[in-house]
């Protein structure tokens, strides 16, 4: 068992749980601050298939653009106590029964779908900066504009809805 | 390491934010709950990039995020605005759509 197996089963541990601990702490400042620890696992996960950029990305935006935003909007609202009320336990059996029964027949599905990849640990540079940029200018350069309309709307409406009552 | 690992680890953090989604009250955990659900779909994307050596799936998962972050400031936009009107964020009172 080498470094980097050690250190997937390591990450991986670490995602599971702190995914866990997002669905089932009833604070929710803590579920914030699980999820950021499972935004960095992911990102290890990355790294450790040398998708650099992504690791990085991953990092700035979800880890810190789009958690600080949550935690602003969190604080803002002063929902720091734990007045949530909870859904009765039938429900949340219910939902926790759906979940597993998804999971379950995925993995039935997968395990006869014959899946002979192998993620090989010598480095390739598909994942790096230049490389990405290069597609991403040559082959997706209408998505990527359209993406920045989307982000200017996306703005806008934010804004729009955030105001004040409008009459 | 072997594709299925990558396809395990995805499918637990998605399974764990389909269940976070069905059994909170809190739209801002139901919230936080796509947003793992997001991230499970995009390891997935890298892994099956790095094993068929193609970057485009990157570029997949780099569009993911940007529509993300996109949906993440409209939608805490709109609870904000609701809680403004019901002082609340449980789900359950929104269940009619109507003050």
């Amino acid at each position: 068992m080498d470094i980097l197996q050690i250190l997937f089963w390591l990450l991986t541990i670490m995602a599971i749980g702190c995914a866990l601990g997002v669905v089932l702490s009833r604070n929710p400042v803590n579920s914030v601050i699980f999820l950021i620890l499972t935004f960095f696992a992911i990102s290890g996960h990355y790294l450790l298939l040398n998708a650099q950029f992504l690791a990085i990305v991953n990092i700035i935006v979800y880890a810190g653009a789009i958690m600080v935003l949550f935690l602003f909007v969190i604080m803002l609202m002063n929902l720091n106590a734990d007045t949530e009320p909870q859904k009765s336990w039938l429900v949340q059996l219910a939902g926790v029964v759906s979940g597993g029964t998804l999971f379950l027949v995925i993995i039935a599905a997968i395990s006869r779908a014959n899946l002979l990849g192998v993620i090989n640990t010598e480095t390739s540079n598909i994942g790096l900066i230049k490389v990405l940029g290069q597609v991403l200018f040559k082959h997706y350069v209408l998505p990527f504009e359209l993406s920045s309309v989307l982000f200017l709307s996306a703005m806008i409406g934010a804004i729009v809805i955030g105001k004040k009552d409008m009459e | 390491m072997p594709i299925q690992y990558y396809l395990f680890l995805s499918l637990a953090l998605f399974c764990i934010g389909v269940m976070g989604a069905l059994m909170r009250r809190n739209a801002i955990i139901i919230f936080m709950s796509i947003e793992l659900m997001l991230n499970a779909v995009n390891l997935l994307l890298a892994a099956f990039s790095k094993m068929y050596n193609d970057s485009a799936a990157q570029i997949f998962v780099f569009f993911i995020m940007v529509v993300a972050a996109a949906e993440v400031a409209v939608g805490l936009a709109i609870i904000v605005m609701v809680y403004r009107k019901v002082h609340s964020v449980d789900v359950n009172i929104l269940n009619r759509l109507k003050h």
